[in-house]
């Protein structure tokens, strides 16, 4: 009787215990990656964001369309801490970043990975290099550092370029490049600003898929800063999964499931004029968004 | 926003960068590798153009003062004049102008096409602080590579000045080494040294800061490129004459 009433009681705090542990993990993954609230920035008399509030939820990508000069790329700037907003917060997993100090800005950027619109690699180290900036910034010795640099470049199938320059390299190679170095250390932050501009099809959708396996594979939230449709197509329509043969495969929406974790936002001087879904994007009625999906 | 603010807005702002930059050196990481491949680039790539510019200026000093000097009946003087016209002004002066056309605006150039290309946002947004990694270990250097070029010229152009005054004027060679003697003191040793050390931080503050103020794409390098050497080589002209009558007080040469 009494192992029974033992036994029950174990099973009873095993459950209160796992309970617990689902309790905690919700709870964190309620915070948002990013909020911003009410932030206003303008350079002299030009207002770049007016009022702006969004939040990206952990495991999230959040499309941001919209034309040139809209205050796109701004938001990925104030993530980051490179500028600071005049008005408003700027919240990273919970804290409040907007006053923080360069010193302190530096700790918060080492959990975020950036992918810049050209790559901004650094044209005199290699590729090798460059995908290991961080890790040698941060003195992991060199045997810790090859691994993790071959591991994030085969990420991206660049491995054979791991000794060229980046002057070597094509537009999209460099742009992937520039996604390798931004996940290593395996960031659960990422910000991508514009990084198919200018590419070929068949590239801008390679760069895409990156995106989304890192949404649907690794649990990262980003924000994919675009002005590219065909991004929000392949975005919001596909998902990533590992096939039997243990290969990562696309589905399309639909298909066998119907949750992809992704929302648009849509900007327009410096004010938010859409937010939601793709489907409720494309079924909008504001003449700018209309003209802006149908491209005239 | 007018001229004057304008000017102490960018005074503020080059002050805070050198002390910023100052302030790295004594933090971790160190870039000491960094820092050598900077003397190396500052220091050892400079060597051609000071050794010729501190031989030929030597050297067309005996020209210009040895018929004045023969017309008083002094020259035996030319290696006094040479020697103290080097170590204390044409030295570091003119070594502090080659450097500032050389270096400085390659320092201005490299970052500003940094800045153009995101790479030094890349580098804030990977974590590393501009400042300590690429401003840093490029004053230092030049802190370290200015005063030893200055040297160098120096002895050069008295070398230069020797070889002139033996070979075309048929001065005596122990006449002028004796002059050379006499010339030098402590004082102008040292401040042969101290000048070089305030040129090398306004030559690497200025073109730092010009270079990573960089705006306007390919064409805004070139301006920052242009105004990082047109700044330095003034302020070091106008550094020169106060830092001049601020050691004569000093050094009680007065």
């Amino acid at each position: 009787m009494s192992t029974e009433i033992h036994t029950s009681a174990s099973t009873i705090s095993e459950q209160a215990a796992e309970s617990t542990f689902h309790e905690v993990d919700d709870r964190e993954r309620a915070i948002p990656a990013i909020e911003f609230r009410d932030v206003l920035l303008a350079f002299d008399d030009r207002v770049i964001l007016n009022k702006l509030n969004f939040k990206v939820m952990k495991g999230e990508t959040k499309i941001i369309l919209g034309g040139s000069g809209g205050g796109k790329s701004t938001i990925i700037k104030l993530v980051l801490g490179l500028l600071k907003p005049d008005e408003g917060q700027v919240l990273v997993d919970g804290e409040d970043i907007t006053d923080f100090s360069e010193e302190r800005m530096m700790h918060v950027r080492k959990k975020i990975g950036m992918v810049f619109q050209e790559g901004a690699l650094f044209d005199s180290l290699s590729v090798y290099d460059n995908v290991a900036f961080r890790l040698h910034e941060q003195g992991v010795p060199e045997d810790e550092v090859e691994p993790e640099v071959r591991r994030m470049l085969r990420f991206v199938s660049l491995e054979d370029a791991i000794d060229k320059m980046p002057i070597e390299l094509s537009g999209g190679m460099r742009r992937r490049v520039g996604i390798a170095r931004a996940l290593v250390g395996d960031p659960k932050i990422v910000l991508f600003d514009e990084p198919t501009a200018g590419l070929d099809p068949p590239t801008a959708r390679t760069i895409c898929e990156l995106a989304m396996k890192l949404r649907d594979l690794e649990d990262v939230s980003s924000i994919f800063v675009t002005h590219e449709m065909n991004n929000l197509d392949y975005i919001c329509s596909e998902y990533a999964v590992v096939g039997e043969d243990g290969k990562v495969v696309f589905e399309r929406e639909g298909e066998r499931l119907c949750l992809i974790n992704s929302k648009v936002m849509m900007m327009r001087e410096g004010k938010v004029i859409f937010s939601g879904t793709d489907e409720s994007l494309r079924r909008a009625e504001d003449p700018y968004i209309q003209r802006f999906l149908r491209g005239h | 926003m007018n001229f004057a603010t304008r000017g102490l807005l960018e005074l503020q702002e080059t002050t805070l960068l050198a002390a910023r930059a100052f302030r790295g050196l004594f933090k971790r990481p160190r870039y000491i590798p960094e820092t050598i491949a900077q003397m190396d680039a500052i220091g050892v790539g400079s060597l051609t153009i000071i050794v010729l510019t501190g031989f030929f200026t030597g050297g067309v000093l005996t020209v210009q003062t040895f018929p004045t000097l023969k017309s008083y009946g002094a020259q035996s003087q030319t290696g006094y004049l040479v020697a103290i016209s080097l170590v204390r002004e044409l030295g570091p002066v003119l070594c502090a102008l080659m450097v500032t056309g050389r270096v400085g605006s390659a320092i201005s150039a490299e970052l500003g096409s940094m800045v153009v290309s995101q790479q030094i946002d890349a580098m804030r947004a990977l974590g590393t602080d501009p400042v300590r990694k690429l401003v840093a270990p490029r004053l230092l250097a030049l802190l370290v590579s200015l005063p030893l070029l200055t040297v160098l010229a120096d002895v050069l152009g008295i070398f230069g000045g020797w070889v002139t005054a033996v070979l075309l004027y048929s001065v005596s060679s122990s006449v002028f080494i004796s002059a050379v003697r006499d010339a030098i003191t402590t004082d102008d040793l040292i401040g042969g040294v101290v000048k070089p050390l305030v040129f090398s931080l306004i030559i690497g503050t200025i073109a730092c800061r010009q270079g990573l103020s960089t705006e306007g794409g390919t064409v805004g390098v070139g301006r920052s490129t242009t105004r990082a050497v047109v700044l330095a080589s003034i302020v070091v002209i106008i550094a020169d004459y106060f830092l001049a009558k601020a050691l004569q007080v000093i050094l009680g040469t007065q």
